[in-house]
């Protein structure tokens, strides 16, 4: 095109307006910050800032309430679902959305999530598997690998002493309840896209009252790995898509 | 010198704990205490120990629990908001009469708080933060030397009174980098085949219990057994240390992290002629009431300074009575009081 | 020629280098120079190959990547 030929500058990509404009504490290449943009996103074109409660985890993403600009509710340690419950049964016409983390969800809260899920509470959960605790320093999550090297698994995750890995989408998938499940990522551009999918879908379905909607994205963690961030969306690749299979488990 | 290290407080405890013998330790990641569970995750594999990072506080006291009955010398380590957690399990402890240690590495609260230190557990830890008629022996350790040899002491009275020893550090003393002799083995040992379960052969049975529905006095008689051990130990495990109380007519009372401010207000304050002295309580519970009374008497005021609200300051005013002067100075929110700040509130005094 | 443009907030890109890695024309960079932060931040360095494919600004965590389309007319 020359230069005379460009008649109109369209700006086709800006931060969202529900994105709050202030610096995040997130590391570089962390996939909180990209999660928070697609929902922030997805916030401005669904038009439900007004009606939307965020309730957040304990983890790396404690702070989510000052970064996407909907009411925000602290939950303690894994208990997010429980309160999201709480604010739901109260508020049944507003969006509640529960955000969390590995140890958030499958380890302290497995209890919550589970039930949440079987009452088919209708709610939306966004659940960020990065394979390790990021927050307080780097420790095994539920979810880190085999041989995964951790603070508290130096020589390696051994399964003859801790188990297998856990994958949240097939736990949820035995329940009856949910309407939604689907695993994502956010390592390259393409998985981007999909999960700006899933999680609008996530969302429609709280707004039409359809039910629970339960979304996994795997995400880098480049500090907790100790990997820069293109390594890190690598490590998703190679190494955890394998053992959590992207796609979509639940569709009603 | 063929044990000086230098040692994170955290890693100390730790380290002091497998000293003690303890080969079983459970724990959920908290700041600002993740330094244990990572130290425990390197450690106890080479020393053939069992590690397991819980699915949550509550998870790893029961584990505790279960360590405890099974006999062994077992441990956990959290801070504030994780030690609310396990309130149910360790009153469990208290009930089935169950030695074990608990480590709290205090942090601001309440809710979610921060991650700076702070002594606004208290309450929790002394006046038995969970349910029913119970106490916890509680520990307050102000440097890294003393987290390490009272992490090795709790553990023998833990086993001598059957019942949770406390650690209460707070996360500067868990952060904080000193120099220490680490501790040896105290060489004591207790007899606990009367009571835990390791199979019944050749014995009978042994039940690990705090549930007494029937006959109606069996849970009376329980309580009526801890009263009387914990009348035991208010008598015998009292520990506290004084610092220029003597001849001190302001008597500072602190413990932990406030304590070491508090000596540094008494330095400074004696180098300008005022003649302050520091009451350090060691044990938190059993409370050094008889000891602080003695050295009170005759003391112009007291000045309590904690980082909290004002919760030692509870059992001060019950052991010197409503005569007593004492002035409170607090620092909540996990910040750290300026020696400076107070020495002034102690300059006013004079006037 | 270019097919639009991108603008880096240099003060609040975090030198994660994802943008460069998506970049299909491989034209993103890190700077030479540094932000307040001490941050070396993400540019583009050969602007007239940029293609306005949005790659750069979808990946960026910390949305700091704005785009132009231009439009012929």
């Amino acid at each position: 095109m020359r230069t005379e030929d460009i008649k109109e500058m369209k700006l086709v990509y800006d931060r969202p307006a529900a994105l709050v404009d202030r610096p995040t504490h997130y590391c570089p290449g962390c996939g909180h910050g990209i999660v928070h943009k697609l929902l922030c996103q997805l916030i401005d074109e669904l038009g439900i800032r007004e009606q939307t409660i965020l309730v957040a985890p304990v983890g790396c993403s404690v702070l989510a309430y000052f970064y996407i600009d909907v009411d925000g509710c602290e939950a303690a340690h894994g208990r997010a679902p429980a309160v999201a419950t709480g604010l739901k049964r109260v508020h049944n016409d507003k969006v509640v959305i529960s955000y969390q983390g590995d140890g958030d969800l499958l380890a302290i809260g497995t209890a919550e999530t589970v039930h949440a899920a079987n009452r088919g509470e209708k709610i939306s959960v966004i659940f960020i598997n990065n394979a390790i605790y990021g927050m307080t320093g780097g420790q095994m999550a539920p979810t880190s690998l085999v041989d995964q090297k951790t603070k508290t698994t130096p020589y390696g995750r051994k399964p003859e002493d801790v188990g297998q890995p856990i994958r949240a989408c097939e736990l949820i998938n035995t329940l009856e309840a949910p309407v939604f499940i689907e695993r994502c990522a956010v390592n390259n551009v393409k998985n981007v896209l999909k999960t700006k999918r899933a999680i609008k879908k996530a969302l429609e379905n709280q707004i039409s009252g359809k039910g629970y909607s339960f979304v996994e994205i795997l995400s880098m963690c480049p500090t907790g790995w100790g990997i820069l961030p293109p390594a890190a969306a690598e490590w998703v690749e190679e190494a955890m898509i394998p053992y959590y299979p992207l796609g979509n488990f639940r569709d009603r | 010198m063929s044990n000086t290290v230098l040692m994170k407080g955290n890693e100390a405890l730790a380290e002091a704990a497998l000293i003690a013998g303890c080969r079983h330790y459970f724990a959920y990641p908290i700041t600002p205490q993740n330094e244990i569970p990572a130290y425990m995750a390197k450690r106890m594999p080479e020393l053939g120990g069992v590690f397991i990072q819980a699915e949550s506080e509550i998870a790893s006291i029961n584990m505790v629990y279960g360590a405890a009955a099974a006999g062994a010398r077992t441990m956990t380590s959290s801070s504030s908001p994780g030690v609310s957690l396990k309130q149910e399990g360790i009153s469990y402890l208290a009930g089935a009469e169950l030695p074990a240690v608990v480590v709290n590495m205090m942090r601001g609260g309440p809710g979610l708080g921060n991650i700076a230190g702070s002594q606004a557990d208290y309450f929790q830890s002394t006046k038995g933060g969970g349910h029913g008629d119970y106490r916890n022996i509680v520990l307050a350790p102000a440097t890294v030397q003393e987290l390490a040899d009272l992490t090795v002491l709790a553990f023998d009275l833990a086993d001598q009174y059957r019942m949770v020893a406390m650690i209460v550090g707070d996360g500067f003393l868990g952060q904080m980098s000193e120099a220490l002799v680490l501790p040896e083995p105290s060489g004591k040992s207790f007899d606990k085949s009367s009571w835990a379960l390791t199979g019944p052969a050749g014995r009978k049975s042994h039940i690990v219990m705090s549930l007494r529905l029937k006959p109606d006095e069996a849970l009376e008689e329980v309580n009526l057994r801890l009263q009387a051990k914990y009348r035991e130990i208010t008598a015998k495990e009292v520990r506290y240390e004084t610092y220029l109380a003597d001849d001190a007519e302001i008597l500072l009372v602190g413990f932990g992290t406030a304590s070491r401010i508090c000596r540094a207000v008494v330095n400074t304050l004696r180098q300008e002629g005022i003649k302050a002295g520091l009451f350090r309580p060691i044990t938190l519970w059993p409370f050094p009431s008889q000891a602080l009374e003695e050295t009170a008497k005759g003391k112009k005021k007291i000045l309590d300074v904690e980082l909290n609200a004002g919760q030692m300051l509870e059992d001060i005013r019950l052991t010197l009575g409503k005569e007593a002067d004492i002035d409170l100075y607090a620092k909540m929110g996990g910040l750290v009081p300026d020696v400076d700040e107070i020495a002034e509130r102690v300059r006013h005094y004079e006037n | 020629m270019a097919k639009g443009k991108i603008e880096v907030n240099s003060e609040r890109c975090k030198g994660c280098e994802l943008c460069v890695s998506v970049c299909p024309e491989q034209i993103l960079r890190l700077s030479e120079t540094f932000n307040r932060q001490g941050q070396r931040y993400a540019e583009c360095f050969a602007p007239e190959r940029c293609t306005a494919c949005l790659s750069c600004a979808n990946i960026c965590p910390d949305s700091a990547i704005k785009v132009w389309r231009y439009v012929k007319v």
